[in-house]
């Protein structure tokens, strides 16, 4: 194989920790390192080997997955699993073993990655897969980049007969009706997830959209998809867009809207939404906003998430884009890995100060006496105790990391 | 579909211009000095074409190579539609008006081998009445600075050599495209702090290359404000221009 040595990033000099970055795309601190240096690998951007035969597809991991789809996409392949951004690295899918709209189906990323290479800070560089070095594989599937660094990574793809999703659109008046559509849609649809009106109470509480795709089959003719053109939000607003005014009306507006009830749509916008506004979270003003994604165990799920709602709509601050669907019994066996069977729910809050740390804190409560957990590629706020709890696996995994590896999102929780 | 030679194909800006052909089906043969690079790009490129990449790693330094050069080139490929020409050093200024080994060295490189391969390749293109030859030079090119005179003197050199034979050329079919980027952020230039508008991404001008190429350009500046930034500092009187730290 080529040598691949030219773009891999130089390790700082001691005692300095460091840790691997790849596109950013991680809301909270799991890819911040405040203090030590960061290995920038997007550097890593060569595709190494693809068979169109078999979609089995190798590269360095510093390639984005919109690059991966770019390639492959026209060859009738498509990635076996993917989150809502087209925009993060291979390293990076790995490192937070991402999770996409299928995981009732098919798992996580990491349930799909055949083979990669580990470069450790002492120079070693691991071979794993599911057979050899399992073990370091295991710790490295959602390992948050601490231990060590991807340099490539081998994926096997899912066949696809052309870029179409078949979409069918169904609303639902609460979180009962949602659970009933819910299971009618997953045994025939691989991509099912619905949004929730968070501003709505009492009677309304949990009603939403519920959304179903799947990969249209061959035959169709339409033509191919035109490629878009990419909006930019210019500046960060002093104040944020997203308020409880906006949250209303938008959430209230987007219930309401007649859509069709079936059509079809180019992969792009139904996968990633966001990704045609850059800089999206500019709306959100200089202040930002905090995500706040749990999963909650199927027992205490409905219990669970109607007292999640319920406090969300006292505090009165709503979540534009709240976005609930069931995660199945898959799992790819990572040790952190945040994936496991039961609902799961994903909000995002402009952040108000204490108010909005207030407000998540008691829906952690919510989610720590529901035996659930809490997502760390988009936190910036859990609290030592809860990600003990939530990850017990954390004491196995600390063997693993990098003597040389930290994060700001590891020392906030294990520090 | 184009047959295209990258010289210089392990610089950062002709890999992003070479990924953004590939996208079309080209066809390559690159030449680069490290072989591993080279090798790790060719199977990239062919991923992204889906078209075996014929590649050689050459010192472009040895002027008496870039015969042999062109002619296995012309063969893997069944004849050069396009020629990028991309390769280059950034000398180290201070160290270069010291020594004058310094300064020929970066001559040599920066023009004496570009001047070599553009004239082998432009009169094979025009004995076949066809062709594009695009090379990178540089805003450095376009007036003398302080800072960097030595690279300037021998970007300016291409410059106006591709000047004479896009005059010679331009009547019998013959393309050729004079690329001048500014700042942008590659290997290259790895010992600068890389921060403000001014600087470009690798891709950028990749991008403004392939439109160069497509629209049929003579001459482009990218991004597209150096043209009006280096309108500027070329009309600078001498004598005030002088006295200016740049």
């Amino acid at each position: 194989m080529p040598c691949r040595d030219a773009q891999i990033p130089t390790l700082p000099a001691e005692p300095q920790f460091c840790l691997p970055f790849g596109n950013g795309r991680s809301y909270g601190d799991v890819c911040l390192n405040n203090g030590g240096a960061l290995l920038l690998a997007r550097g890593l951007d060569r595709f190494i080997a693809f068979d169109p035969a078999t979609g089995i597809l190798r590269a360095e991991a510093g390639v984005l997955l919109s690059e991966i789809l770019a390639l492959i996409v026209p060859q009738g392949w498509f990635l076996s699993v993917t989150p809502g951004t087209q925009m993060i690295t291979l390293g990076g899918a790995i490192a937070n073993d991402v999770h996409g709209k299928n995981h009732h189906w098919t798992g996580s990323f990491g349930c799909h990655v055949r083979a990669f290479e580990l470069l450790r800070s002492t120079g070693e560089r691991l071979l794993c897969t599911l057979a050899q070095n399992a073990d370091w594989f295991r710790a490295t599937v959602d390992g948050l980049g601490l231990t060590g660094l991807i340099t490539w990574v081998e994926i096997q793809l899912q066949r696809i007969a052309n870029p179409w999703i078949v979409v069918e659109n169904r609303r639902f008046a609460s979180l009962d009706e949602f659970l009933a559509l819910n299971a009618e849609y997953e045994a025939r649809y691989p991509y099912p997830v619905s949004w929730i009106d968070c501003a709505a109470r009492g009677q309304a509480l949990g009603r939403g959209l519920h959304l179903a795709g799947m990969h249209a089959p061959p035959g169709l003719m339409k033509p191919p998809p035109q490629e878009r053109r990419a909006l930019t939000v210019p500046f960060a607003p002093p104040i944020s867009l997203v308020n409880n005014l906006s949250v209303c009306w938008f959430n209230r507006l987007y219930y309401h809207l007649p859509r069709p009830a079936r059509g079809l749509t180019s992969y792009q916008p139904f996968f990633y939404p966001l990704d045609n506004l850059l800089e999206w979270n500019r709306l959100y003003g200089r202040r930002g906003f905090f995500q706040y994604q749990c999963v909650i165990p199927p027992a205490a799920a409905r219990e669970a998430l109607r007292e999640i709602l319920a406090r969300i709509a006292a505090s009165g601050q709503g979540s534009m884009l709240a976005v609930l669907k069931r995660f199945g019994d898959k799992t790819s066996g990572g040790l952190l890995s945040f994936p496991r069977p039961g609902l799961t729910l994903a909000l995002d809050f402009p952040n108000l100060g204490q108010k909005t740390l207030d407000l998540l804190g008691s829906l952690d409560e919510v989610t720590r006496q529901a035996g659930g957990a809490v997502y760390p590629a988009k936190d910036a706020r859990m609290s030592g105790d809860s990600f003990r709890q939530y990850f017990p696996q954390w004491t196995e995994f600390r063997r693993y990391i990098d003597s040389r590896f930290s994060s700001s999102f590891w020392r906030r929780v294990t520090g | 579909m184009r047959n295209m030679l990258i010289i210089g194909a392990t610089s950062a800006i002709a890999e992003a211009t070479a990924r953004r052909f590939a996208a079309t089906g080209a066809r390559f043969y690159l030449v680069g000095r490290h072989a591993e690079r080279l090798a790790a790009i060719a199977r990239d490129l062919e991923i992204r074409s889906g078209q075996p990449v014929a590649s050689e790693s050459l010192d472009l330094d040895q002027l008496d190579q870039h015969p042999g050069l062109l002619e296995r080139a012309d063969q893997a490929l069944g004849g050069i539609d396009l020629a990028l020409i991309a390769h280059g050093t950034l000398p180290d200024q201070n160290g270069c008006q010291q020594s004058v080994q310094k300064t020929l060295a970066a001559i040599h490189t920066n023009a004496l081998s570009v001047i070599s391969l553009t004239t082998l390749l432009a009169n094979r293109f025009e004995q076949r009445g066809r062709g594009t030859l695009i090379a990178i030079s540089s805003v450095a090119g376009d007036r003398g600075r302080q800072s960097n005179y030595v690279y300037g003197a021998a970007k300016g050199m291409i410059s106006l050599l591709l000047q004479g034979l896009r005059n010679r050329l331009s009547s019998k079919g013959i393309q050729v495209i004079t690329i001048k980027p500014g700042f942008v952020d590659t290997p290259m230039t790895a010992a600068f702090e890389k921060k403000g508008l001014l600087w470009a991404q690798p891709d950028q001008i990749a991008k403004g290359i392939v439109a160069a190429v497509e629209r049929g350009r003579d001459e482009v500046y990218l991004p597209w404000f150096w043209r009006w930034i280096m309108l500027v500092i070329r009309h600078i009187p001498e004598r005030l221009f002088k006295r200016l730290q740049l």
